[in-house]
């Protein structure tokens, strides 16, 4: 299959402008005519319906949690990227371009990316305008800072709430369209498949959460803005919901799923304490903005912090990459930090922590400063583990965070299946390898108010589509399928708890496709993982019926879908044989231990096409090709 | 360390619902009350029976997706924290707990701990945005904001829609959270022009929902987990008597439907 990644044929910060002028458009009074499908109400899919109501078309939504305010995005804390300028410290769209093209190891394209930079003024614009409280300086004008890896101030934040504010903001936006009678919402239904009539995407079957009803729901087209996957690793940041099985299915209809193995493991998470652990909590990581990093240097020290003095104290970070020193990209922070602690200097209980320590900042700037700036963020640690924070260095520790990986998507975002389009984490465009801190807000809205909105009108103006409904056997069948699916896990009645095989699968998924890898390991995981499937299968139990509210049912066929994706995972990072980004294989290393990236061999995105339960996926190629960045390696010395 | 838990079990909306008796055993104090129901439901699951239903999604204290009632406290006992973040250290040993859903009319029970919050979504339908076609904003820093009004609708936009406030109120009253939605928006430049049909359109959904007026007792502020204060309700009823005053209100925003009479719903 060739991959067509439909960029377009100009220099490229003339790309987008031209796209938008080549794409046909449809007539304004033709709009109502045309249903749209949105599946996740978070950043992308909340700016994309909202945006696609307003300009007309009928819109309806979806999503799992209660009310489309509550997904996932609004606990993005850190910031939001924009090339504004506004600080006059040598910023601009190339620049931001830059970074995000090296920072994601050189594995994205470029193209996409120049256009999310562009786009990333607009977004601002955007969102001011709805009335989103950035973070001001006393002039009244919008107040910036570095965040993670950047040597300019380009995020915009609202203390440590930006994702909740930017949701926000779309969520009202997406609420006026409601009351305007252009969206219609559907909270507590969950996709459970993709129909595909005449190779076309031409719906969705969902399950109604509270009465368990299986409805089908015909379309246009179809946008899946459903996020990552991260969940797989069981503990993860991502909130307990967060799952695959949209994507999953996508894959199953024929949905290419590119780069599966670029997994982001964020550095400033709380470590676990226990086996009941649910979910790690992310620290945003503007905190190593003042925090400094360290461990003891002595092995084993058991000394609380401060009976360490100065010198007897590693601050890694700064010592090994002076110039960014606590400010490295998330992959490299995450990296050294599980070094240390696997070299026997962790601290806390287990050993698996490192110090993010506010002593200095706190002397230098004051302890009012520090709270301006981080006080929810201390309050939520304080209140998590019970020290404070102003007192005693945090303990931090890494965690699945976010993932780069997803339905692979052309330049206007439409996926190998015509009609269906993938926004925001959902798909695979932007981040390459390593996503930068404070982009993923920015990518979600870049694709959901500025990039849909145009690439659909184009895709519905272009192509005549048949006139479809539920009545379709196509929808007949899909939902026969999910019925089925349903039944046979309900039919188990087995001993052990899907939670329990979750917290399995996680474990060997982060042991050996998490943040490094080995071949040796990846192959024992592809051992391991289907054999723990098929146990799943005879043993897992499902209490309750399906025709009712059943949180256990919503898990299980969640975790199904992970057991597949997780040996996607493991075979994409095995087949991969260089490390990049968030992908680091222990074989491919620099001799100071950095990620060797192969630019011979692997300078491509991975699309692997599904191809049955019983033949492994297809790999497909789409090469990367750099005009504007050169590659190089990283370095952050 | 170990607790007597008493749980409101209710199979479906339609029925009637009763409080079951559950021991939770070997509890460590770093666990969060949510991953406490975790264990329990565990061994739930373990001897056959079904879960204790419960929303949560997040569990770091910011989708609002969780909550109930701890012995009569939304959010159970620490100030400022949602039970995702409510840790176990703040219980001991041989703590007997009532665990109960939201309680409110405009809230109905779903299952268990589980209620229908989606009058929430219809009150910010209603009015709860800035009208701002995409594409259509000028530059961000054209139009300056004070930093403190700044602050000060950050303070109020920081509602994580969780409904602690509507069940702490003896009169089920939705007026924190109307009233941080309308304090947010009002107290921004950007938010003026439609500042008048805002709070009244917000105010006459709130009351089409069945939700109870404020009488200013305050409950709400004390469990909100965001700390929202009281502030907002008094902001919205400026803004409302002033929308009412001035006669510049169209409720629901469409000029081509009737006019509601504003001070309807407080009359009732």
């Amino acid at each position: 299959m060739e991959l067509n990644s439909k960029v377009p044929d100009v220099p490229i910060e003339q790309a987008w402008d031209r796209r938008k002028f080549e794409m046909k458009l449809v007539n304004p009074a033709n709009k109502r005519k045309y249903n749209i499908i949105v599946v996740g109400s978070g950043l992308a899919g909340a700016s994309a319906a909202a945006t696609l109501g307003e300009l007309g078309y009928n819109v309806q939504c979806f999503c799992y949690q209660d009310s489309p305010r509550r997904a996932h995005s609004i606990a993005a804390q850190g910031g939001i990227n924009a090339a504004k300028n506004y600080q006059n410290d040598g910023d601009s769209v190339f620049r931001l371009f830059y970074d995000t093209v090296k920072g994601g190891d050189f594995r994205a394209r470029e193209y996409n990316v120049y256009r999310l930079a562009q786009l990333s003024l607009n977004i601002i614009d955007q969102c001011v305008a709805q009335g989103v409280p950035f973070a001001r300086e006393y002039g009244g004008l919008l107040e910036n800072r570095s965040f993670g890896g950047a040597q300019v101030s380009r995020t915009f934040y609202a203390r440590g709430q930006t994702g909740q504010q930017l949701l926000l903001g779309a969520y009202q936006a997406l609420q006026r369209q409601v009351a305007a009678g252009q969206v219609k919402m559907y909270a507590r239904h969950e996709m459970l498949d993709l129909v595909v009539i005449d190779g076309r995407a031409r719906g969705i079957v969902t399950r109604d959460l509270i009465t368990g009803r299986i409805e089908s729901y015909a379309a246009d087209l179809v946008i899946l803005a459903t996020g990552g996957y991260g969940n797989v690793y069981y503990l993860s940041t991502n909130a307990k919901g967060c799952n695959a099985t949209a994507i999953w299915r996508a894959y199953k209809r024929g949905a290419l799923f590119a780069n599966p193995c670029f997994t982001q493991i964020h550095p400033t998470c709380i470590p676990v304490t226990g086996e009941y652990q649910s979910k790690l909590t992310l620290m945003s990581e503007s905190l190593r903005n003042d925090g400094r990093i360290w461990v003891p240097k002595r092995k084993g020290d058991t000394r609380p912090p401060d009976e360490i003095p100065e010198d007897e104290r590693d601050y890694f970070l700064e010592r090994k990459y002076p110039a960014f020193g606590n400010l490295v990209p998330r992959d490299v922070a995450s990296r050294n930090a599980k070094a240390v602690c696997d070299e026997g200097r962790g601290v806390g209980p287990g050993g698996y922590g490192v110090y993010l320590d506010f002593r200095d900042a706190i002397k230098r700037l004051g302890r009012e400063v520090i709270e301006e700036r981080y006080g929810n963020l201390f309050d939520m640690y304080e209140r998590i583990t019970g020290e404070d924070p102003y007192r005693v260095p945090m303990r931090i520790y890494p965690a699945s965070h976010y993932t780069m990986g997803g339905l692979w998507v052309d330049y206007n975002l439409m996926s190998t299946i015509p009609g269906l389009f993938v926004a925001g984490e959902a798909n695979f465009s932007d981040h390459g390898a390593n996503r930068l801190g404070a982009s993923a807000l920015m990518q979600g809205l870049a694709d959901g108010y500025f990039i849909l909105p145009y690439t659909v009108g184009d895709y519905l103006a272009s192509n005549k589509l048949e006139k479809v409904d539920t009545t379709h056997p196509a929808f007949r069948s899909a939902e026969a399928e999910v019925a089925c699916n349903i039944k046979r896990l309900l039919d188990v009645r087995g001993s052990r708890s899907v939670d329990s095989f979750h917290r399995e699968l996680g474990k060997l998924v982060w042991d050996y496709c998490g943040m490094s890898r080995t071949a040796e390991g990846l192959k024992y995981a592809l051992k391991k993982i289907p054999e723990l499937r098929e146990q799943y299968w005879r043993e897992v139990r499902v209490p309750g019926e399906s025709e009712e509210f059943n949180q256990s049912l919503e898990k299980a066929g969640r975790v199904a879908d992970f057991f597949e994706l997780a040996e996607l995972m493991c075979l994409d990072a095995l087949h991969r044989n260089e490390s990049c980004g968030g992908h680091f294989r222990e074989e491919y290393q620099t001799p100071d231990g950095e990620a060797l990236r192969n630019d011979d061999e692997y300078c491509y995105v991975a699309a692997w096409e599904y191809r049955g339960e019983d033949n492994a996926p297809a790999l497909h190629k789409e090469p990367l090709t750099f005009k504007y960045v050169q590659p190089a390696q990283r370095s952050y010395k | 360390m170990n607790l007597i838990l008493h749980v409101w079990r209710q199979k479906n909306a339609k029925d009637p619902g009763r409080m079951v008796r559950y021991e939770a055993r070997n509890i460590s104090a770093h666990m969060s009350f949510l991953e406490m129901l975790d264990v329990v439901n565990e061994e739930l699951i373990a001897r056959g029976e079904e879960p204790i239903a419960f929303d949560h999604d997040c569990r770091e204290g910011i989708c609002g997706m969780c909550g109930f009632m701890i012995n009569g406290v939304a959010h159970g006992p620490e100030r400022g924290t949602t039970v995702c973040q409510l840790h176990m250290r703040h219980f001991k040993d041989g703590d007997e707990l009532y665990i109960e859903p939201w309680r409110s009319r405009a809230f109905p029970v779903i299952k268990d701990l589980v209620v229908d919050r989606s009058a929430f979504d219809r009150i910010i339908a209603a009015g709860g945005y800035i009208s701002v076609r995409t594409g259509s904003a000028p530059d961000a820093n054209a139009i300056p904001v004070p930093k403190e009004n700044a602050e000060l609708a950050m303070d109020a936009a920081a509602c994580i829609a969780c409904g602690a406030c509507v069940a702490q109120c003896p009169n089920g009253s939705a007026a924190l959270f109307t009233g941080a939605k309308i304090a947010h928006l009002g107290l921004l430049p950007q938010g003026q022009p439609e500042r008048d049909r805002r709070a009244v359109a917000m105010v006459v959904q709130m009351t089409k929902e069945g939700f109870g007026h404020c009488t200013n007792i305050g409950e709400c502020e004390a469990v909100c987990p965001k700390e929202i204060k009281l502030d907002v309700i008094a902001r919205m009823h400026r803004d409302y008597l002033h929308a009412a005053w001035t006669g510049r209100q169209k409720p629901g925003f469409r000029e081509d439907q009737p006019a509601e009479e504003p001070m309807a719903g407080n009359r009732r």
